[in-house]
């Protein structure tokens, strides 16, 4: 799945990466504890949190994350989307809740496939 | 700040332990400096995580720190140092899921007690000096393999 085909699927504003919307995402994890967003290494994931601080854009960082969605209608601030753009993140936005947009994205065709390191 | 010594690397940072929006900074520079170093990428995410849990740690529990990082053509070594209240059960704290941190911690986040078992798991190796009431070393190597 490409990173705009998330944004159509979750009805999302994109904030940061209009150069990265051909970009293939692999697989998705939902969560808003960082640590067990870390404990699974994802090839080219997404990842989709209602945490909003700058450690969610630096947790995906770490990660090789390629997109972070806020959902639940949370806005980041500029703080936020600077972190991601120093780091070639994409981030949007979507008022779907967490397990809504989990759900669409898995109906779409996104699993949570992931591989230990 | 860098310096060369031999072969090897040095980096020196200091963790600010006052303000959260920042943890991590240190660990992101250093992700940057070993893409430069041209590493292969699950060298340099398995560092990058450890680091990054460990940095985290120090924030939230021991009120910030130092970490010096040395890389040379065999392997990554950081070492995180703290002057914190130091782990009263190692042991305990290595167990995945239990974890002393506050709800606001949580709120951000962290506190899942992850911390630790992740750094156990990304790293080649992981020694932690602990002494109640003085302080923490947490040392970290990530082998360089070509």
């Amino acid at each position: 799945m490409l990173i705009k085909e998330i944004r159509d699927t979750l009805d999302a504003e994109l904030l940061v990466g209009e150069d990265l919307l051909e970009t293939e995402v692999h697989t998705a994890c939902g969560s808003d504890m960082m640590s067990d967003v870390l404990a699974f290494v994802k090839d080219q994931a997404v990842l989709i949190t209602g945490l909003l601080n700058q450690q969610a854009i630096r947790t995906a960082a770490m990660m090789d994350m390629v997109c972070v969605v806020f959902v639940r209608g949370k806005r980041p601030g500029e703080d936020i989307l600077q972190v991601a753009r120093e780091n070639g993140i994409a981030v949007m936005a979507t008022t779907h809740r967490m397990f809504t947009a989990c759900g669409l994205l898995y109906e779409a065709g996104l699993n949570g496939g992931c591989k230990t390191i | 700040m860098s310096d060369m010594s031999g072969n090897s690397l040095h980096y020196h940072y200091i963790v600010p332990g006052d303000d959260f929006t920042q943890a991590g900074a240190a660990s992101s520079a250093v992700k940057q400096i070993l893409k430069q170093l041209g590493l292969n990428p699950q060298t340099i995410r398995k560092m990058s995580i450890s680091l990054y849990e460990g940095e985290i740690n120090m924030v939230i529990h021991a009120g910030g720190g130092e970490i010096d990082v040395d890389i040379d053509d065999k392997k990554i070594v950081a070492v995180l140092t703290d002057y914190g209240p130091g782990i009263e059960d190692v042991d305990l704290a290595m167990q995945a899921g239990w974890s002393t941190a506050s709800e606001q911690v949580r709120g951000l986040g962290f506190g899942a007690g992850m911390g630790l078992p992740n750094m156990k798991k990304y790293s080649d190796e992981l020694i932690i000096n602990t002494t109640v009431g003085a302080g923490t070393k947490v040392t970290i190597v990530v082998n360089i393999e070509n």
